[in-house]
């Protein structure tokens, strides 16, 4: 008796010491990475320079780089990415599925498309668009939830709704790209490729508040997502209530992914990628949603400055994740088609 | 053990609005073997997902101890009434201990930290699967066999009175079918655990159940020991299967051998077959 209970704690002790340290790593990175994203721009100020404008300080031209355009880029990659992260890794844990996350869904070409509507036909203010994108991944997520549960809960039909609604929202947007003003293209495109140019510190709080509020409620739902995982009728009869975390669990990662695509555009991959890094960081059986936060705004920062400073043009971080995620997307394609999961 | 009162009364329920069970009322035996037999698609998987609260009646009520289930806080249900699936789902590269200790949640609080009750149960439960030697294994690399005995282990980690288990021994070697029911023995004798199971095998039925109920197109037509239950007559009811009960040599509990076409006395000879 007292061997195998020094066996199971040896375990889950080695578990929790790699999780430990591989969140530690992680943050050390992001932190890395935050820094970069204030030292490095055009024009490359002293550290004391940054750290004193930080501070409140007025230094010419130091002040308005770091305040206006670096700090609020840096802390929407860091958000965002988090919040892409974490939601992803939920769908795809939910979902017992590594193509669950927002994109495959819908819940993202829906706000896309409604956005898009409102810059190009209505030519509602950037706040109103940000407010309806939320609203149409919420009720995105809520039809094809409700499509998909018939009597018991299929996560194919759940992936294959989702594939279908993106189709027809891509089309939609593809036609009111067509038809809109050019003077309301640029606004429009940023729905399309996720971008941290332009993020204003004003838009932030809104995101930040979001996340502190609905990342705890998703780790502490953690354990019962856990227990989802080995299927409806275990988690059941382990007392799980199977509808309210499943409910609780959607509407939170819905609204953050939904509130951060409103501030950045659908940064791809993002969330399809952080989930199953941070698995591979920490092993399975531990409840992995910080590291994949982390792993989610390291991605971004990471592929932002890639965007900004490793070629001749400029690329928006979404173009940079993108390629970073085909291949892997491929890979899986091929790896569930050879399993027979497809 | 604690003695319980498990009944269902007059019991209606099914899926998608298609009723399977036919008002079914039965009490199970506290702390003895149950296992449900009929044929397939008569309703036992039904039956048993329906006294462990996973589906819920169209009609009629399943009382525990006098409470209707559907009245008992989930979690605390979760703490007296177990259930093993036929195919519960593996999380890829999960270990065998954290799946089994998967088991504690409906004892452990909100943030899951381990208590020493925890790690006594989750070790007690390895020990009797013979389980402990895979502790830090992936469950991925388990056998078939090893595999239902982690299971079983979980269920166990989950110190329930009463467990249900949905053909346990489904797709298992002899061997192993014989090795968990078994265990399954070890653990009522044991710990005088109320078990009640759906089985395919009727003489293994016979040999393991302390009682019997026969299901046919969702209505119970009869329960009792193996050795009341068992007659030819009933074997032709449930299954529509012909048969000449022996008894089994082992354990002189009831044994049916079966009666094809081909085979058996005179009247159903190839001749008649053919025509």
């Amino acid at each position: 008796m007292n061997h195998t209970i020094h066996v199971i704690k040896q375990g889950r002790m080695s578990r929790r010491r790699r999780w430990i340290a591989v969140t530690l790593v992680l943050s050390i990175l992001s932190i890395a990475l935050c820094c970069a994203m204030l030292l490095f721009g055009n024009t490359i100020y002293p550290v004391r320079d940054v750290v004193a404008v930080l501070l409140g300080e007025e230094i010419k031209g130091a002040a308005f780089a770091v305040t206006t355009i670096r700090l609020p880029r840096m802390l929407a990659g860091l958000f965002a990415g988090f919040a892409f992260g974490v939601a992803g890794y939920t769908f795809q844990t939910l979902l017992r599925n590594p193509l669950a996350n927002p994109n495959v869904i819908g819940m993202t070409s829906s706000s896309s498309a409604a956005a898009v509507f409102c810059i190009i036909v209505l030519q509602s203010s950037k706040a109103v668009t940000s407010f309806v994108s939320v609203i149409a991944g919420l009720l995105t997520v809520f039809i094809i939830y409700v499509l998909a549960k018939g009597t018991s809960f299929a996560i194919g039909r759940l992936i294959l709704v989702g594939i279908g609604i993106q189709a027809m929202c891509n089309s939609i947007i593809t036609y009111l790209m067509l038809i809109g003003e050019e003077h309301n293209l640029p606004a429009a495109v940023r729905w399309l490729t996720g971008s941290l140019n332009g993020v204003k510190l004003e838009e932030l709080p809104v995101l930040m508040i979001s996340c502190l509020i609905m990342v705890p409620v998703i780790c502490v739902l953690g354990r019962s997502l856990l227990i989802l995982e080995l299927g409806e009728q275990t988690a059941t009869t382990l007392g799980v209530k199977t509808d309210w975390v499943r409910v609780l669990l959607i509407v939170s990662a819905v609204v953050i992914s939904a509130i951060a695509t409103a501030i950045t555009g659908p940064i791809a991959s993002v969330a399809f990628l952080a989930g199953p890094i941070a698995t591979r960081l920490v092993g399975t059986g531990k409840v992995n949603i910080v590291p994949a936060g982390l792993v989610g705004a390291a991605l971004v920062l990471a592929s932002d400055l890639v965007g900004q400073f490793m070629f001749q043009v400029k690329f928006p971080v979404g173009i940079i994740t993108g390629i970073i995620g085909a291949p892997y997307l491929l890979f899986l394609l091929i790896r569930m088609n050879r399993r027979g999961d497809l | 053990m604690k003695y319980h009162l498990y009944q269902a009364v007059q019991l209606v329920a099914g899926y998608d609005g298609k009723m399977i069970l036919d008002e079914i009322t039965l009490q199970i035996p506290s702390n003895q073997i149950s296992v449900i037999i009929g044929a397939n698609g008569c309703g036992k998987s039904t039956l048993l997902k329906t006294l462990a609260n996973l589906i819920k009646p169209a009609s009629g009520e399943v009382i525990l101890d006098g409470r209707p289930i559907r009245t008992i806080a989930s979690k605390q249900l979760a703490r007296v009434v177990g259930l093993l699936p036929q195919s519960p789902i593996v999380p890829e590269g999960i270990t065998v201990a954290d799946l089994v200790g998967r088991g504690r949640y409906p004892h452990q609080s909100l943030f899951g930290t381990w208590s020493n009750q925890d790690y006594e149960a989750v070790a007690e439960a390895m020990e009797m699967m013979n389980i402990t030697e895979l502790a830090n294994r992936s469950i991925d690399e388990l056998s078939g066999g090893q595999r239902q005995r982690v299971w079983i282990a979980m269920a166990l980690a989950q110190q329930t009175d009463i467990l249900f288990l949905d053909e346990p021994t489904t797709y298992l070697d002899i061997t192993y079918q014989i090795e968990i029911l078994d265990l399954l023995t070890d653990l009522n004798r044991k710990h005088g655990t109320t078990i009640v199971m759906v089985l395919h095998d009727i003489n293994l039925s016979a040999r393991y159940a302390d009682y019997l109920f026969a299901l046919r197109e969702g209505k119970l037509i009869a329960e009792g020991k193996p050795s009341e239950v068992i007659t030819s007559q009933l074997i032709k009811d449930v299954f529509g299967l012909d048969c000449t009960i022996i008894q089994d040599p082992v354990t002189n509990s009831p044994s049916i051998v079966p009666i094809g076409r081909y085979h058996g006395s005179g009247k159903n000879t190839v001749l008649e077959a053919n025509k």
